[in-house]
């Protein structure tokens, strides 16, 4: 593209027809009467009141609507005035600026023309010279060694505070804290019991009747350090059915106890709580990506995006009646990672 | 030109004014900087305030947002709500202090709460309008030379939108936003190698440990505020330094932009603008209520509600995880590959992103581009362009709606499982279906085009011949009027050059050459030319004897382009 093109019109080929130029101006009302462009101004002098009236409404309305009592009738009020008052002021200055532009301001298109992004040859040529010359002067190009230093002194400099920072972002790195949770026992080492969450109270098996599903979590837990980060991982639903209809494998057989069986609460998908139960069909869902689990065939997957059942954990009951875990989880509760399986 | 245009009378300055210029020009040279920029020319249509929109939205953010750190405290240490405290509903539970700033600040600190309220209007405005000004830029072909390296930054903007408003989104700590980040460590781990540990460098150890509100509050309001700060400035900088791209018209050319002055009309029009944006942010904060946290109470790894979503520009991902099929998780000697996460959660999104960022790229492979552009397209002319714009965009909707199927399900009363189905079903057939549909479409609306220009206006006059025959006499366009319709170039598929030469000696480059060929001819294969003059010469020669006849009626409506 040369220089020399840069008239507005275009001449026309066979090809392509020839650029017009630009239309005519089309006058606006206030262009020719002065009575419109007067009825203009006033409309924008208007606006421009209902932004001061509304910004002095809305300073009213702070001192007016104080949230310090005791209200929730009031929040809404202070909310509602403060933000119209807000809103209407700026909306004001806004309207008020742009009917300007479009009615008052001079509304002649304008041509300017652009400039090739490339620079001329004479300029490109230039520029590598400049650079070759600093080049020389530097004398890199006649060091390899120097050049070998710098790049290894810059690539390395960085380590010393990237190392530190992601060396702490993960505390102990201790990934395989995933395979353990609360319910391999008490501290000083007796069975841990199921209890109800919030109020963490034992729970007896009689206290599960058919159909229900109630969600426990190991007793006393909220007693111990780190209990969000255990709670995360422990908390475990209980349903109860006719046992007859139990699908339970030989090596699960003695993990539930007259129909009720206890399986993790955490999907095995991405990990959200598997909080819906289905008491006709038996299956329990998962909210957030519809997994579907079969509580009655060791929680299999029958529908969604999970690939494995909830891990079950093997219940039992005491002289007392009250539910414990025999043992913790055979495997991993929640999502996969790529150690799970190690 | 009107004597509006003249140049105005000298007034005399007032002295201070005076002395206040020449005191910035002495020090700064601002008279070189206003001589530069004051009257610069920038064109003018309604789609070039989607970007404002984004703009002033994130100006809106930090002013919001500056407003929300005075109040949020960004800690996970366990607090119990004041027992005197409103809600009635939250006293005495113990909850992190980051909730509970978070709702003492909407009860107890006038307008907090309608500063979380346009702060989130404002997030959900920002994204939104970012993408709708992608998409703004992609189908009129703003992207092409020589703007290839602004979409990038666009592109990177978008990103770093999605991962502000993530940030933030979880800075209550409510059961919503818990959750939202226990998905994310669930995609996290799910990652080869390495996603045990990126978990465990996230949380600080275990999920959800008390690391991660502190960590995302640093990030929300430093690092990517920071960087989208940067490289918004990038983005201006260059839209200046490149000249805003015009839409074709008369006298508009690739080598001129037409349009206002920046002062004082783009002054007043785009700084308006920006009051009416903050005014609309401000009613809808005042008038909407939105994420009432302390419905959802504070975050507990064991509770979830039904029918929970995410914020509208996550419900893509949301819906990716919710399609794929579970049975493609695999354990490959011995180790874990969760291909039912990793796909929607990473590859999918990936495919979809690296289209959208490299497709300038792509399109100026497919046509060997060497000039500047800055008249834009209309989208009909750039049918596949358009065509594969619509196909990323049905696969985002597709997965946007799946991210909602529980609430389809229920609204509707349909199967859960059906509706999974057509979804996953929709995903591979609807971006082909939109495709050929749109290209048809924008075809179609290029034969108009020609017809128009050929033929003219329809006119509703039916004129009745001595032979009995009846014509509708058409009324042709004017040169202005036509010049938009035939100001585009007829695009081609590019010839290459032939393997070997005339000796028999195969050419280097030729399989390049190959793959670009191919590509363009997917890109211009089918075509609807624009018309030449050629051809309107030849269409109003056959067409002479309608207007014999039709004369008179011709006459009084004018028939300046014979």
């Amino acid at each position: 593209m040369s220089e020399e093109h840069n008239e507005l019109t275009e001449p026309a080929t066979a090809e392509s027809f020839e650029n017009p130029g630009l239309g005519h101006h089309r006058p606006r009302l206030g262009d020719d009467d002065p009575r419109a462009a007067k009825r203009s101004e006033r409309q924008v002098v208007a606006l421009f009141t209902v932004s001061i009236l509304a910004t002095i409404g809305g300073i009213v309305g702070y001192f007016a609507f104080p949230v310090a009592e005791p209200d929730a009738g009031n929040v809404r009020m202070s909310t509602l005035v403060l933000g119209l008052g807000l809103g209407l002021g700026m909306l004001g200055i806004g309207a008020a600026a742009v009917h300007w532009a479009k009615s008052l301001m001079n509304d002649h298109e304008k041509v300017e023309e652009r400039h090739e992004q490339r620079g001329d040859d004479a300029t490109r040529e230039r520029a590598v010279e400049m650079l070759q010359e600093g080049a020389a002067d530097s004398g890199i190009a006649r060091r390899p060694v120097l050049k070998g230093a710098l790049g290894t002194a810059l690539a390395l400099a960085p380590l010393s505070f990237v190392v530190p920072l992601v060396g702490n972002l993960g505390a102990d790195w201790n990934v395989s804290k995933f395979r353990h949770t609360a319910w391999a026992g008490t501290p000083d080492g007796g069975p841990r019991y199921l209890a109800t969450d919030p109020t963490d109270r034992r729970i007896k098996a009689s206290d599960i009747t058919r159909g229900s599903m109630v969600h426990v979590m190991p007793y006393r837990l909220p007693e111990e350090e780190h209990y969000l980060e255990e709670k995360a991982k422990a908390v475990v639903i209980v349903i109860r059915v006719d046992p007859s209809i139990l699908k339970e494998p030989e090596e699960r057989r003695g993990w539930s106890y007259d129909g009720i069986v206890a399986y993790s609460k955490v999907c095995t998908h991405v990990g959200c709580p598997v909080a819906l139960y289905e008491q006709q069909t038996h299956h329990v869902l998962c909210p957030c990506h519809q997994s579907t689990f079969d509580i009655t065939d060791q929680a299999k997957v029958v529908f969604g995006p999970a690939k494995r059942p909830l891990p079950q954990l093997p219940i039992a009951v005491d002289d007392e009646g009250y539910l414990y875990a025999q043992q913790d989880f055979d495997e991993p509760v929640g999502p996969s990672y790529w150690e799970r399986e190690r | 030109m009107s004597a509006r245009t003249e140049v105005p009378q000298q007034r005399k300055t007032s002295p201070t004014v005076a002395a206040g210029a020449d005191f910035l020009d002495t020090r700064v040279g601002a008279s070189k900087m206003v001589k530069e920029f004051a009257r610069k020319i920038f064109p003018d249509h309604w789609s070039f305030l989607l970007g404002e929109i984004a703009l002033f939205s994130f100006v809106i953010l930090i002013l919001s947002g500056i407003f929300l750190t005075m109040f949020f405290v960004p800690s996970m240490t366990e607090v119990h709500y004041p027992e005197d405290a409103l809600p009635v509903t939250m006293q005495g539970l113990e909850m992190s202090e980051a909730f509970a700033s978070t709702v003492y600040m909407s009860y107890h600190v006038p307008g907090g709460l309608l500063m979380r309220q346009i702060h989130h209007w404002a997030a959900l405005m920002f994204v939104g309008a970012m993408t709708v000004h992608m998409m703004r830029v992609f189908f009129t072909g703003a992207f092409r030379r020589p703007r290839e390296l602004n979409w990038l930054v666009g592109f990177t903007l978008l990103i770093l939108g999605l991962a502000a408003g993530f940030s933030g989104y979880s800075l209550p700590d409510d059961v919503l936003s818990g959750n939202g980040l226990r998905i994310a460590d669930g995609v996290l781990r799910a990652i080869p190698l390495i996603g045990s540990y990126g978990s465990y460098m996230l949380f600080g150890g275990e999920f959800p440990g008390t690391d991660i509100i502190p960590r995302l509050f640093t990030v929300h309001i430093l690092l990517v505020p920071g960087l989208i700060l940067a490289l918004i400035a990038v983005h201006l900088f260059l839209i200046v330094w490149h000249k805003h791209t015009q839409f074709p018209g008369p006298g508009r050319t690739d080598r001129n932009v037409v349009g206002y002055p920046l002062f004082p009309v783009y002054t007043a029009k785009a700084g308006g603008f920006f009051f009416i944006v903050f005014g609309v942010l401000a009613v809808m904060g005042a008038t909407m209520s939105i994420n009432n946290v302390w419905n959802y109470g504070p975050y507990d790894p064991s509770i979830v509600g039904a029918g929970a979503q995410p914020d509208w520009y996550m419900l893509f991902l949301e819906g990716a995880l919710r399609l794929m099929p579970g049975q493609t998780e695999y354990v490959i000697g011995g180790f874990t590959l969760s291909l039912n996460i990793l796909v929607p959660g990473v590859v999918i999104p990936g495919i979809l992103f690296t289209l959208l960022a490299l497709f300038p790229f792509i399109e100026g492979f497919a046509t060997k581009d060497t000039g500047e552009h800055h008249v834009l397209d209309r989208p009909r002319n750039a049918p596949v362009r358009t065509a594969s714009g619509v196909a990323i965009l049905s696969v985002f909707f597709v997965l946007v709606a799946a991210g909602s199927n529980d609430l389809i399900a229920t609204h509707f009363h349909l199967s859960l499982n059906a509706i999974t189905w057509a979804f996953r079903v929709l995903f591979f057939v609807l971006p082909v279906v939109t495709f050929i549909v749109t290209k048809r479409i924008c075809l179609s609306l290029q034969r108009k085009d020609r017809e128009l220009v050929l033929h003219g206006h329809e006119t509703g006059r039916v004129v009745r011949f001595a032979s009995g025959e009846y014509i509708e006499v058409h009324r042709p366009l004017d040169e202005h009027e036509r010049w938009v319709l035939v100001a585009h170039g007829p695009r081609r598929p590019l010839e290459i050059p032939a393997e070997e030469d005339s000796a028999g000696v195969r050419r280097p480059g030729h399989r390049r050459d190959r793959l670009r060929q191919s590509l363009s001819r997917f890109f211009y294969e089918d075509r609807v030319e624009p018309v030449t003059p050629a051809e309107l010469a030849a269409a109003h020669a056959h067409d002479e004897h309608d207007a014999v006849d039709a004369r008179p009626a011709r006459e009084t409506i004018g028939t300046q382009s014979h």
